[in-house]
């Protein structure tokens, strides 16, 4: 059975469409995943991710051990900072890809899927350094995402704006929304301007609540999975389990500028990604420009021999057009390149853009 | 929405419109509800002969590719290419925004009245 987050009777009074993904009970839609993909690019959306795992890595050598167990330079993430990566196993492949933030030199959180949060948990374990403790505290948090433009507006009734975090990927803990504290960062999964608020579980209806009492004048609509996949893939953001997965390599999904080859400590991953070399197939975003929407798992096609595979993709509400991403033959990849795409037999033209799709 | 009462209706959810030996066939208000905002709809070509029972098309949201069943046998006649570009038609009204027109008909399948039809949304509801 699907396990419920602490908002689930919101969902149900909201009429959530509900379905079971990552072993969570969640919404796909509350009415349509085109206004809510609209309300997130022109005002606002807030969005159920509870079901996000969060671990907390403590004690004199948490930074020795991160900085081993991950491929950026945590040496380099200062206290109230958040940044993303992959944590690669020892062939380079992705375990899974997530959001580190760092309290102190001895206390980070890591945010992983919700389908991995055991097996990061377990491999982090694994390979851990001397004094540094490991915990699993995904079941006593909640997890809302206030994503748009009007973002700012709407979280500035309730929270005083020094405990509002200003630049983008930075965070403030403790942070007072009216009665509850919480931690706010200025992240999303959208690509468009928002927040992110961890709550203890208990106090997650309350802060869904008000959000949502001072929100939805601003234009303020609850999204569902829908809307979030739509929109993460218009920001061209990788999804788990499509555009990376445990035999896909960081530099294949285009995700160099996650990983710090030159920091002066090594780290998992690294020897393997040394003997790799340059990726024969790296991720790329191409629009359709033949009439059909392309989803994931078609052939690519150039000259009749198969150059890649689509990972994902739909219409696009924002760009008003179809989009895909895709692995493709490394040749293949000069933005301009026309291919085509095998859509349940039939071929619809491709071409090869820049990723990502939508930006800010 | 009303279900208009001078056409017949399938359990797959199409309208049909008889007019002499020609059938004019789309899908109605609950068939687009359920699939949501329509991006995509891949039509057959003129002269295609399509089977009662068998999908004659496909109908593409954000969120998935959809089949559209025939409720006749026959030959498509006429397409409304119109749809290929503003698939947002058939949302916007289902009972306008015609798929095909079939002709030389050889089956047809068990037709519902727009009453009938109701009390069938209501049950699959």
């Amino acid at each position: 059975m699907a396990q419920k987050t602490p908002l689930y009777d919101e969902h149900t009074k909201l009429n959530g469409k509900m379905v079971s993904f990552a072993g969570f009970s969640l919404p796909i839609q509350y009415t349509d995943i085109t206004q809510e993909h609209m309300a997130v690019r022109n005002k606002a959306g807030i969005f159920d991710v509870s079901h996000m795992g969060e671990l907390t890595i403590s004690g004199k050598d948490a930074l020795k051990t991160l900085n081993y167990v991950l491929p950026s330079d945590i040496t380099t993430l200062a206290p109230g900072k958040v940044r993303y990566m992959p944590i690669l196993n020892q062939n380079g492949g992705i375990v899974d890809d997530v959001l580190v933030y760092c309290f102190s030199t001895e206390r980070y959180r890591l945010v992983v899927n919700a389908a991995n949060i055991e097996k990061d948990e377990s491999w982090i374990l694994q390979n851990i350094i001397g004094d540094t403790q490991i915990k699993n505290i995904s079941d006593t948090m909640g997890l809302i995402a206030l994503q748009g433009p009007v973002s700012y507006e709407i979280l500035k009734n309730l929270v005083s704006e020094e405990h509002i975090p200003k630049g983008f990927f930075s965070f403030v803990e403790n942070a007072q929304l009216e009665e509850v504290v919480c931690l706010i960062s200025r992240t999303g999964y959208t690509g468009s301007f928002g927040y992110e608020i961890y709550c203890n579980s208990e106090d997650t209806v309350y802060v869904w609540q008000k959000l949502m009492e001072v929100g939805t004048p601003a234009g303020l609509l609850p999204c569902g999975l829908g809307a979030r996949d739509t929109l993460r893939m218009e920001a061209c953001m990788p999804l788990y389990g499509q555009e990376i997965s445990d035999d896909i390599t960081p530099f294949e999904a285009s995700l160099d500028f996650t990983i710090k080859m030159s920091k002066p400590t090594n780290f998992i991953g690294k020897d393997a990604l040394e003997k790799k070399g340059a990726p024969k197939r790296i991720r790329v975003g191409l629009k359709v420009i033949g009439r059909g929407i392309v989803r994931g798992e078609s052939k690519i096609i150039l000259d009749e021999k198969e150059v890649g595979v689509t990972t994902s993709g739909t219409f696009m509400p924002y760009m008003n057009a179809a989009y895909a991403m895709g692995m493709v033959d490394i040749a293949h990849t000069k933005i301009g390149t026309v291919v085509d795409i095998d859509v349940r037999g039939r071929k619809v033209q491709g071409e090869v853009v820049p990723m990502p799709f939508y930006r800010l | 929405m009303e279900n208009p009462t001078n056409l017949k209706y399938s359990k797959d959810h199409e309208w049909l419109k008889e007019e002499g030996d020609k059938v004019t066939v789309g899908i109605t208000y609950f068939a687009q509800d359920q699939l949501g905002s329509l991006v995509f709809v891949n039509l057959p070509e003129v002269g295609d002969e399509i089977t009662k029972g068998e999908p004659f098309c496909d109908v593409e949201s954000v969120k998935a590719v959809s089949d559209v069943y025939s409720p006749v046998s026959g030959i498509v006649s006429a397409i409304n290419e119109d749809l290929l570009d503003n698939p947002e038609k058939i949302n916007d009204d289902p009972y306008d925004a015609w798929f095909i027109q079939v002709e030389q008909i050889t089956e047809t399948e068990e037709l519902l009245t727009a009453e009938q039809y109701e009390d069938f949304c209501k049950e699959e509801a």
